[in-house]
C-alpha cells in the first residue's frame, strides 16, 4: 500500500477509534457525509458496519456528475454532434445519461469527437493543436475542480484562444447543505464536510450553517482513520449539545483554505442560482463565468441563465435518485436497484458515477452479495 | 442480448469487465459454445496427455512501445500464456498483422524483431502469417492477431471445472503494473512513474509448478479486467464462493498510489505476466515457494470457502477490519474520477 495512505488505514487505529465511538455514543444519531468520495470509502472499507448501533451515516449529494442537470448533459450531447466540435470532459461525466437516456460515451461510439481529460489545462493543448475545431470543455464539479476550470478560463482568455468554449456546471456545497437542513423531511443532525472542498474554500463558509441550524459540521478526510475521526468529533459534539465547525482533517485542510484558488474562483466566476439534478434549484449554489470570461461561454450557455434552465429533470419517475441524494432513502430502498437499474443500464446518475451512492451500494453491497456478506 | 436497434459497440465491450462478459455470455457462447458455458483461456482439442490445445488472441495497444515491452512482445507472450493456463507447451504460432497506412517502417521492423526474439525465448516457431494494410485513420498503427497450438502435459486437465471446495488461491506476483504503466505511457493523465509493464511469459512458472508434482486445479492469466475479472468469471463458472483476504493481495506502492489518485481499482487493472492459481490448501506453501522463485511477491490470497449462494458463484473480499464485501466487475473502460 502507498506509504502516504498506510497510516490512515492501519487496522489498530481503526479498532481504537471504533472502540472510542462505542464509548462516546449514548443515543442514536444521524450524520451525513456530504461527499460521494467519502460515501464510497465508507462502503468500500465497510466502516458503517463498524459503528455502534443507532449511529447512522446517510449519504449526501456530493457527487458532481449526479447533480449535473440532464439539460446540461443534453446540451453537451448536442454540442458533441455539431460538426467540428471536440467535446472534452472528465471520464466520469461520459457515462451519465441525459434526458433521453443517452450518454456521451454512447455518442462517442457513434462517431462524436468526445475526449476524456484528466486536467482542464489539457483542453488548452487540444485547442491549440486543433485550430480548425471548436473545443468545448464540459466543466463540472464542486469547489474542488472549479479552480482548475477558472485557471483554464483565465489562460484561454489571456492567450486569446478563439476556438475554446466552456459549458460550466460548477456547483457550491454550502447552499446544498443549507437546503438539506431546511427541508421538512431532513434527518441530518450533523455533517461530515468534504475535506478537499474545505482545503480550497476553508471552513469559514460553514460557520453560518452551524449557527443557523445548530448542527455540528466536522471537516473530514477520506481514509478510514480520517472518516472515523470525523464521525467521533461529530458524535462528541452532539453528545455535549455543541454545534461548531471543527477540523478533523488539519493535515490537508487549513482553516483559511487555499487563498490563491479562492481568489481565482472569485475572479472568474460569480454565484448563480443552479438546478441540482433530482433536487431542484438552490439559490447561489452554482457558478457562472463573469465578465470578461463570459465571452468563453457566450454562444452556448445563454442568457436565460441563472445557470442551466431548470426545465427538464431527466430522471425517469421510477428513479428515486432525488431522495437518495438527500439522504432520505438508501439506494437499496429503491425497487429498481440492481434489477432495472445497474451501472451498465442506469436509470439515474447515482448508479453511474464513481462518486454516486447507488454505484457504491452496487459495488460493495449488492443484494445477492449482502446476504452472504456481514461482519463475521 | 436484447436487440435495441440503437445499441452500439462501446470501448467498454472490450475492457474485460461486465460489458465484455455480457457480450461473451449473451452473444458468443450461445453462438459457439461451449455447451457447459465454462470458458477457459485455451481450448483442448481432445482429452488426455499429449492432446492439442488451441488459442487465439488479438492485440491492440497504444502506445505501441511501452515501458517493459511492445505490442509484438505482448502478442507472442499473451498467446503463449493462454496455452500455459491449460498446462500446454506451445508448438507453433501464427501471426496476422493489420497495418495502418503511414506506420513508420522502422516501427514495424522493431516490432517484428521483438516478435522474433520473444518467440525464440518462448521456444515457439512462427510458422504462418498474413498481412493486411488499411487506410490511414482506419487502424491504430498496427493490430496483431496470434494463434497457437500447444501440447498438453501429462496429468489431469487443468481448468475451472477442477476447482474444489477448500482450494487455496494464489497470485504469482504483485498486480496492476501493466495497466498503470500503459496509462502513464499515454501521458494523458499527467503523472509519471518508473513502473514497467509486468509483461512476461508464465510458461516457466507453470512448468515449475507441474514439475514439482503439484496438483494444479486451475490457472488463469490476469489480463484485461485484472484479478477482479478472472476471479468473478471463475466463481460464476463453477458456482463456488471464493474468499480473498484483501490485505494479502500484493500491490506495489507505486501502483496503489496511482490507482488511489485516479480513482481506479488495482484489482481491476490489467496485467500481462501474472496468474491466479487454484490448488489444494495442503500444497499452497509449496506452490508459493515455487512461484516466489520467479516473483518474490507471489502470495496466497484466499480460499474456495463455500458452495455458492442461490445466485451462483461469488467472490468476497475480507478487509483488514474483518468486513466482507463482494468483489464486482468494473464496467469495462476504467475512467478516472472527477475529484
Amino acid at each position: 500500500m502507498s506509504a502516504l495512505l498506510e497510516p490512515f488505514r492501519r487496522p489498530e487505529r481503526v479498532r481504537r477509534l471504533t472502540a472510542e465511538l462505542r464509548q462516546a455514543t449514548t443515543r442514536p444519531w444521524t450524520l451525513m457525509e456530504v461527499c460521494g468520495g467519502q460515501t464510497h470509502a465508507i462502503l468500500r472499507h465497510g466502516l458503517d458496519r463498524l459503528l455502534p448501533d443507532g449511529l447512522e451515516l446517510i449519504h449526501g449529494p456530493g457527487c458532481p456528475v449526479c447533480v449535473t442537470p440532464a439539460a446540461a448533459i443534453d446540451r453537451a450531447l448536442e454540442l458533441s454532434t455539431s460538426p467540428g466540435v471536440i467535446l472534452c470532459s472528465y471520464g466520469d461525466m461520459l457515462r451519465v445519461p441525459g434526458s433521453a437516456g443517452r450518454s456521451l460515451l454512447e455518442q462517442r461510439a457513434e462517431g462524436a469527437n468526445v475526449r476524456v481529460v484528466a486536467s482542464p489545462l489539457d483542453v488548452l493543448a487540444i485547442a491549440r493543436d486543433h485550430p480548425g475545431c471548436r473545443v468545448v470543455f464540459f466543466a463540472v464539479g464542486f469547489e474542488t475542480t472549479a479552480p482548475a476550470t477558472a485557471l483554464l478560463a483565465h489562460q484561454a482568455w489571456r492567450s486569446g484562444l478563439t476556438n475554446l468554449a466552456l459549458l460550466v456546471v460548477h456547483v457550491r456545497i454550502p447552499p446544498a447543505m443549507e437546503a438539506l437542513l431546511a427541508a421538512p423531511e431532513g434527518r441530518v443532525q450533523g455533517f461530515l464536510a468534504a475535506g478537499h472542498v474545505c482545503a480550497v474554500m476553508g471552513s469559514e463558509e460553514l460557520e453560518p450553517i452551524c449557527q443557523r441550524f445548530r448542527v455540528p459540521v466536522v471537516v473530514t478526510g477520506f481514509e478510514p482513520v480520517d472518516l472515523l475521526e470525523g464521525v467521533l468529533c461529530c458524535v462528541r459534539q452532539l453528545e455535549r449539545g455543541e454545534s461548531r465547525v471543527e477540523n478533523a482533517y488539519t493535515r490537508a485542510s487549513p482553516p483559511q483554505g487555499n487563498a490563491a484558488a479562492r481568489a481565482l474562483i472569485a475572479r472568474v466566476f460569480e454565484p448563480v442560482d443552479q438546478e441540482w439534478r433530482g433536487l431542484g434549484v438552490f439559490p447561489a449554489s452554482g457558478l457562472r463565468l463573469r465578465p470578461p470570461y463570459d465571452a468563453l461561454d457566450a454562444d452556448f450557455m445563454q442568457a436565460s441563465s441563472p445557470g442551466i434552465p431548470a426545465a427538464s429533470l431527466g430522471s425517469p419517475s421510477i428513479c428515486i435518485s432525488g431522495r437518495v441524494l438527500q439522504g432520505l432513502d438508501r439506494p437499496t430502498d429503491c425497487p429498481s436497484f440492481g434489477v432495472a437499474c445497474t451501472p451498465e443500464r442506469p436509470l439515474g446518475a447515482p448508479m453511474v458515477s464513481a462518486e454516486g451512492a447507488c454505484a457504491a451500494y452496487w459495488h460493495y453491497r449488492q443484494r445477492d452479495g449482502s446476504a452472504a456478506a456481514g461482519v463475521p | 442480448m436484447p436487440s435495441d436497434p440503437a445499441e452500439r459497440v462501446q470501448l467498454g465491450h472490450g475492457g474485460g469487465g461486465g460489458l465484455s462478459q455480457r457480450l461473451i455470455e449473451e452473444l458468443f457462447v450461445p453462438a459457439f459454445g461451449p455447451a457447459d458455458g465454462v470458458l477457459h483461456d485455451a481450448a483442448t482439442l481432445a482429452a488426455g496427455p499429449g492432446a492439442l490445445a488451441f488459442t487465439t488472441d488479438s492485440y491492440v495497444v497504444r502506445p505501441l512501445v511501452f515501458p517493459g515491452g511492445d505490442i509484438g512482445r505482448l502478442a507472442v507472450i499473451g498467446t503463449v500464456n493462454d496455452l500455459a493456463m491449460v498446462g500446454a507447451c506451445p508448438l507453433a504460432l501464427s501471426l496476422a498483422l493489420i497495418l495502418e497506412e503511414g506506420l513508420a517502417m522502422a516501427m514495424l521492423r522493431h516490432i517484428v524483431a521483438a516478435i522474433r526474439t520473444v518467440a525464440a525465448e518462448c521456444g515457439v516457431p512462427v510458422v504462418t502469417g498474413d498481412t493486411k494494410v488499411v487506410e490511414r485513420g482506419k487502424g491504430d498503427g498496427i493490430f496483431i492477431t496470434t494463434s497457437a497450438v500447444g501440447r498438453l502435459g501429462p496429468g489431469p486437465a487443468i481448468g475451472p471445472p477442477a476447482v474444489q471446495l477448500g482450494d487455496a488461491i494464489l497470485v504469482s506476483g504483485d498486480l496492476g503494473r501493466h495497466g498503470v504503466a500503459i496509462l502513464a505511457a499515454r501521458q494523458e493523465l499527467g503523472f509519471r512513474t518508473d513502473l514497467q509493464s509486468d509483461l512476461a511469459s508464465l510458461l516457466p512458472a507453470v512448468q515449475a509448478l507441474l514439475a514439482e508434482g503439484l496438483a494444479v486445479h486451475a490457472l488463469r492469466d490476469l489480463t484485461r479486467g485484472g484479478l477482479a475479472s478472472a476471479l468473478t468469471e471463475i466463481a460464476r463458472g463453477v458456482g463456488l464462493e471464493l474468499r480473498i483476504q484483501e490485505a494479502a493481495v500484493p500491490i506495489a506502492p507505486a501502483v496503489a498510489s496511482a490507482c488511489a489518485l485516479l480513482g481506479l481499482d488495482p484489482l481491476a487493472m490489467a496485467n500481462e505476466g501474472r496468474l491466479v492459481l487454484f490448488l489444494p490448501t495442503a500444497q499452497a506453501e509449496q506452490a508459493r515457494a515455487v512461484l516466489q522463485t520467479f516473483q518474490p511477491e507471489a502470495a496466497i490470497i484466499g480460499t474456495v470457502a463455500a458452495a455458492g449462494s442461490a445466485m451462483g458463484g461469488i467472490v468476497l473480499l475480507e478487509n483488514a477490519y474483518g468486513v466482507l464485501r463482494r468483489l464486482t466487475l468494473g464496467q469495462g473502460e476504467q475512467l478516472p474520477r472527477i475529484c
